[in-house]
């Protein structure tokens, strides 16, 4: 038995891409290095693999050569990495010959036990090359020059590795090993509840990681009281599991005292009694034409898209483990959701993917971090990554997404992962048979991700890094596909009743929920695991990635795994849903659980929570900038509203996600004449015979709810409506999902002003006649640490509410795109400004306080979604563009940018009312116009319409529309009010402002010469 | 032979797979997706179908290097079998992870006594990158070219660099008319456009001795800058013909290209602009007329 360990070097020059990555990190200044000179600092990287197996050395050198190595741009070393005991002698700083300054050898390997798809991957491989070995892993290797020992151990912590999933040698590999399994002796557990008093309760749930509250613990105590007997402990798991905040969303879907300015309202069920009950009415009104088809009931909401498919769309939060791990913590949330769409009826097809996120600034100082928190710029790289590796490998594109930068997602980064999916109305219903067999299919159970429910649940501190890394899980792809490709032929064939996805509690989730109408007996023996040594508990409640549970009847058992087998995907049946009523555990002939589904699914004990909200009070608009108008200078503030976090292109971010794979891409995220601008939402087409479209968009304003949640929940579904209608959607057939995001909500206020926004989704969606069909939360996103004075310091995100949007459209070829398209053509304001710059992107730019925040009216709004689109589908507009962050001007500013034009605009013909205005805010200078350029009222939109339509749009739109202006080919933007020029700005330096900020990749340019010289040496 | 079959292979992780289908069918071919195993375990499945192609993805997750566990599979169960099917007449494409993999197995370009002598690495950007990108096809044998000069399609990868072992093996790919697609400027650009036509009809601009030049290019290392070259490739080297012609593997993706509204700003174009991506299928097909 030997262990062998193959480093593979780069030999090409300026091959060593992933060092050139770390050095422009290191540079970049963000880890602020103590090391006095940067100048003698180079780091060299090489890729390896440890394979360990009956292997002589001729054998591992002929799978180096002719797998792991590439030798026309690599070459390898083969040895053996030390003992562990061997050699006192610290040989990892040695002189370097070369340069005369210090080397450090640093060696990053993943964790054992998780999860290393290229070292599955290579064993496989190395399997069919007619080898036995036994297992493998991966690492990279880096030669560090010129850094101290401090410094070293920085990049090593903070850039080269994450030591939740990574673990760090310095100097030579010393292994002796990489076989993990240990023997596992069963023995059951009992938790003695029946006897303990209150605190004693709450220790319990602490220690056990349960995250449940005093309450919950006593009627479980009462539960087994009454029983007579203890509870074991995979009851108590099951249990904490299915009533964990992530699984059973207590908190919204439970009772809750509702105070604000209009009163007290009690709820029974709030989201029932808000959201739910607005898809309620206006499914009942639509009657026989109602095109909901499932919501709320499934892992994703459904709807109808034509005569033969119904769409699916679920969006999903993956906040906490992106906090530890970015890059696992956003892959698996892709995994995840994903799942949800093959585990929504008997299995849809994931068509699309879906991605927001929110971070704190990306060039935030490092001095500026609070303990325990990963750089933004880190959580940022990660998650794309993730996002990337994950939506790209499993064949998905990913079309649609925003990024959002506030400070207060400093310890607490949001990310948002969706897919949309498309399936036959005829499996858009599941339903489990008794004595069907329970089967588990695709990855195997490992002791990743235990308590990764309960810990979502729970509020982040700066030791979360540490202790929760069980938590976090890095994802692989290709099983997942594997299982898609399958599961998908399965369905087709009717060779399942149900299936559901693994998620938040593993399949102590899974099967409690297939198994609730009808009882289930698990045999934990039998679930394949990745390594032996597991406990019957961790088998239970592991939350590995890539699995899904299915129901087959037995009849079909034989079929299902030979399918499975057929394409190497691991299926076996590890219980049945025996009618029963009960959930029973057994492991190797054992029982070591018996609980009653009944209690487990309805036993919680109803909470009231106390919610209360008071709007903040009405400020006028005030800072430094305002108080003279020679202040004012609107170029600059174009300029720099453009290059501000949240309106600055994310091409970098877009240009690294397939938008295109399946081929049913319509209207791209990247528009217009250099595939550059910003489309308002992407369009594809579900069906590659069809051109029948489908529309994803979204809307989010989290600084609006720093003024009143209820307006920032109004503005952000307005804002969903109106990215889809820009594009083309039938404002008549939008369905939206919500994400609440919050702080802490046991603290009255935050639950309050959740609640508030809940109101605002209830009358948006009747309004709009918009269902929601779909949704989660995520509370308590709070991160707490101790300051450098020793005191205990909290940040709570802003409220956060994502919502996503579904549109349809009859034909995509009469989609619209949001540049300019020609010029000599007209541009039309559509939709009434109002004084709202509260919390708008020039407060932001400029640091004021105060102003109103913008409001919905849904009579009038309703009625331009309803004629924009008819306009569209006449063929009068050519472009069209939502306005949002930063306003008019800055809209005007991307169209141009999109478009490769400018234009000429007056803004003359904009009837702003600022009568009802505090005369403090009336009378500031330039007001009027400031309103004009940079308020972000909603329902507005940009049209561009050519010459021979000018009459009807005026016709068709009166009283709506402002006439601004033409296109033009000067390529400059050109603002005016009445006789006064605002602005004359080069549409170049727009774009190039625009497209700077976020650019983390640009370190390419003009190396073409310098490779051609390094390589004729 | 009026419909010619066509196996459009899958492995764990291919992910082009449907559309690619879906376009050999949208131009009269009939098409069937078989996993990668059913061909493993019998290899004389080739014998129903007169043409293979090897679509996108991330075959085994391009776990190792790109293409290279798919590629070991098909050299030591099937590679003969692919040769013979070759040489019988018939045709093989692979695009993006299928191009990576016929490299990788030797298919496109033997493997010489001491290895491999080319691949096709990392982008020179160090990432994944999807955005479209302007072509021009070489002085080639390539069946599927034919007819073809310009093209704009989407590429979609992380590994997609042409990279060789030493220049006389450009000399010799470009001298057997192997360099079937390059990365080009824009075809709106005359001048760049007149360049290259020129450079190939003149054999006037000459590249190492007598060799007339492939897609424009006077200097396989002086390259086009990115993003009009997206990956840094040796000689902008896009896509490859074997000796045949018949074999065929290029980076971008001409299956995302059938229809207009697939265009990344069709909506500035006119209506009847139809997919570029359609000629590479439409000559694949035409090739059993």
């Amino acid at each position: 038995m030997s262990l062998w360990q193959v480093t593979i070097f780069p030999q090409e020059a300026n091959g060593d891409l992933w060092a050139r990555q770390i050095e422009a990190s290191v540079r970049s200044g963000i880890l602020g290095l103590k090391t006095p000179a940067l100048q003698h600092f180079s780091i060299a990287s090489a890729r390896g693999f440890l394979v360990q197996g009956a292997l002589d050395e001729q054998e591992i050198e002929r799978i180096a050569t002719k797998l792991l190595c590439d030798s026309t741009v690599e070459t390898f070393t083969l040895t053996k990495p030390l003992h562990p005991a061997q050699g006192e002698v610290d040989n990892s700083r040695a002189a370097d010959e070369d340069s005369g300054s210090d080397v450090t050898l640093v060696t990053v390997l993943p964790r054992p036990g998780v999860t290393n798809p290229e070292a599955d991957s290579a064993l496989q491989a190395i399997r069919l090359m007619g080898y036995q070995p036994l297992a493998a892993r991966t690492f990279r290797q880096y030669r560090v020059r010129g850094l101290d020992e401090n410094d070293v151990h920085l990049l090593a912590t903070k850039v080269l590795a994450n030591e939740s999933v990574e673990q760090i040698e310095f100097g030579p590999i010393r292994l002796q090993q990489l076989t993990m399994d240990a023997d596992y002796r069963f023995q059951l557990t009992h938790i003695p509840l029946q006897n303990a008093d209150a605190e004693q309760l709450r220790t319990i749930s602490a220690r056990h990681q349960l995250s449940l509250n005093l309450e919950e613990m006593q009627t479980i105590q009462a539960y087994f009281q009454s029983l007579d007997r203890e509870p074991t402990d995979i009851e108590l798991e099951t249990i904490a599991q299915t009533w964990s905040e992530h699984c059973s969303h207590k908190t919204l879907a439970g009772k809750i005292e509702y105070r604000d300015e209009n009163g007290v309202r009690n709820f029974n069920n709030m989201l029932k009694e808000t959201i739910f009950a607005a898809t309620h009415s206006i499914r009942k009104q639509l009657g026989d034409s109602d095109w909901c088809v499932s919501v709320f009931a499934d892992n994703a909401g459904v709807i109808k898209f034509d005569d033969e498919i119904n769409l699916t769309f679920k969006v999903e939060t993956h906040n906490r483990p992106s906090a530890i791990e970015p890059y696992g913590g956003a892959s698996t949330g892709i995994g995840g959701v994903i799942r949800d769409t093959l585990g929504t009826g008997l299995g849809a097809r994931p068509l699309c993917n879906t991605d927001v996120f929110c971070f704190a600034d990306p060039n935030t100082p490092i001095s500026e971090l609070p303990p325990g928190v990963l750089h933004p710029r880190r959580v940022m790289q990660g998650v794309v990554s993730g996002v990337r590796d994950y939506g790209n490998r499993m064949g998905i594109p990913t079309v649609n997404g925003a990024v959002y930068f506030d400070q207060r997602y400093m310890g607490n980064p949001l990310v948002f992962c969706g897919n949309v999916g498309a399936i036959p109305h005829r499996h858009s219903f599941k339903q489990p048979q008794p004595n069907d067999l329970i089967v588990s299919i695709g990855g195997r159970t490992g002791r990743d991700g235990i308590h990764g429910a309960t810990f979502s649940s729970a509020e982040l501190t700066e030791a979360s890094e540490r202790v929760s890394s069980g938590a976090v899980q890095i994802g692989n792809p290709i099983v997942e596909k594997m299982v898609v490709d399958v599961v998908l032929q399965a369905r087709d064939l009717g060779l399942y009743n149900a299936i559901t996805d693994c998620g938040a509690g593993g399949f102590s989730s899974a099967v409690g929920e297939m198994g609730e109408a009808i009882g289930a007996e698990v045999w934990l023996e039998r679930a394949p695991l990745k390594y032996q040594g597991l406990s019957y508990t961790e088998i239970w409640i592991s939350e590995a990635q890539e699995r899904m549970v299915c129901s087959v009847p037995e009849s079909k058992w034989e079929a299902f795994h030979e399918l499975c087998e057929s394409e190497n995907v691991e299926a076996t049946v590890i219980g049945k849903f025996v009618p029963t009523g009960q959930l029973t555990l057994k492991y190797g002939g054992h029982e070591v659980g018996k609980l009653e589904m009944k209690f487990l699914h309805d036993g919680r004990p109803g909470t009231v929570r106390r919610a209360e909200y008071s709007p903040a009070p009405s400020e006028p608009l005030t800072g430094p900038h305002l108080t003279s108008g020679a202040n004012f200078d609107p170029r600059q503030d174009i300029v720099s509203l453009l290059g501000s976090l949240n309106i600055a292109s994310k091409h970098w971010i877009i240009r690294q996600y397939d938008h295109e794979v399946l081929g049913r891409s319509v209207i791209k995220p990247l528009v217009g004449v250099h595939n550059s601008g910003p489309s308002d939402a992407a369009v594809i087409r579900p069906r590659l015979d069809s051109r029948r479209g489908a529309v994803i968009a979204c809307g989010m304003n989290p600084r609006f709810g720093d003024f009143d949640t209820y307006h920032m929940a109004a503005s952000s579904i307005n804002e969903a409506i109106r990215n889809c209608v820009a594009v083309g959607a039938d404002p008549s057939r939008i369905a939206i999902l919500d994400n609440f995001c919050w702080g802490y909500t046991d603290r009255p206020s935050t639950l309050g002003s959740l609640v508030r926004a809940a109101l605002a989704c209830q009358d948006m969606a009747e309004a709009y006649e918009t269902p929601f069909i779909s949704g989660k939360d995520s509370l308590n996103n709070e991160f707490s640490f101790i300051n450098s004075t020793g005191q205990r310091q909290t940040i709570s995100i802003p409220p956060t509410l994502l919502i996503s949007a579904l549109g349809q459209i009859d034909d995509v070829a009469k989609c619209v795109t949001m540049d300019f398209k020609q010029a000599g053509n007209h541009l039309f304001l559509l939709g009434q400004t109002f004084p709202e710059l509260g919390g708008s992107h020039f407060s932001l730019i400029h640091g004021l306080q105060g102003g109103r925040v913008p409001q919905v009216d849904t009579t009038s709004s309703k009625q331009l979604f309803a004629d924009l689109h008819q306009a569209m589908l006449l063929g009068w507009i050519r472009a069209c563009h939502d306005l949002s962050e930063g306003g008019l001007a800055i809209s005007l500013a991307e169209m141009a940018i999109a478009g490769g034009l400018g234009c000429s605009v007056d803004l003359g013909a904009i009837s702003v009312d600022l009568s009802d205005l505090p005369t403090a805010e009336r009378s500031l200078d330039h007001y009027a116009t400031i309103v004009k350029l940079f308020s972000e009222s909603n329902s507005r939109f940009v049209i561009e319409v050519a010459n021979e339509h000018r009459e009807k749009i005026a016709e068709h739109f009166a009283g709506r529309l402002y006439e601004l202006g033409t296109v033009t080919d000067l390529k400059s933007l050109q603002l005016n009010d009445g006789p006064r020029c605002l602005v004359d700005v080069d549409v170049e330096t727009l774009r190039q402002a625009w497209l700077q900020p976020l650019d983390f990749g640009n370190e390419y340019a003009g190396e073409s010469r310098a490779d051609k010289e390094a390589n004729h040496e | 032979m009026s419909k010619p079959k066509v196996l459009v292979l899958r492995a764990p992780g291919t992910n082009c797979d449907e559309e690619t289908a879906f376009a050999f069918e949208l131009v009269g071919a009939s098409a069937e997706r078989v996993h990668v195993n059913r061909l493993l375990d019998n290899p004389r499945l080739l014998s129903d179908y007169q043409i293979v192609c090897i679509p996108g993805g991330f075959s085994y997750g391009d776990d190792i290097a790109a293409g290279r566990i798919l590629a070991n599979a098909i050299m030591a169960k099937v590679a003969d079998e692919l040769r013979a099917f070759r040489d019988a007449g018939n045709l093989i494409l692979g695009i993006c992870n299928g191009f990576q993999v016929l490299i990788k197995s030797g298919l496109l370009i033997e493997a010489s006594p001491n290895g491999f002598e080319a691949t096709l690495a990392w982008n020179r950007s160090g990432r994944f990158e999807d955005r479209w990108v302007h072509l021009s096809s070489g002085q080639s044998k390539c069946v599927f070219l034919q007819g073809v000069e310009s093209l704009y399609l989407p590429v979609a990868h992380a590994e997609g660099r042409f990279v060789v072992n030493d220049e006389n093996v450009f000399t010799r790919l470009s001298a057997n008319g192997q360099v079937a697609l390059c990365y080009s400027l824009a075809a709106a650009s005359a001048s760049a456009k007149q360049f290259a036509t020129a450079a190939v009809n003149s054999g006037a601009s000459n590249w190492g001795s007598e060799h007339a030049l492939p897609c424009g290019v006077s200097d396989p290392y002086e390259i086009l800058p990115f993003p009009h070259n997206p990956n840094g490739s040796m000689g902008n080297v896009a896509g490859l013909c074997d000796l045949t012609g018949r074999v065929f593997g290029l980076m971008p993706h001409p299956e995302r290209f059938m229809d207009r509204t697939q265009h990344p700003h069709w909506t500035r174009l006119k209506e009847d602009n139809v997919g570029d991506g359609r000629m590479i299928f439409e000559n694949a097909v035409r090739a059993f007329d």
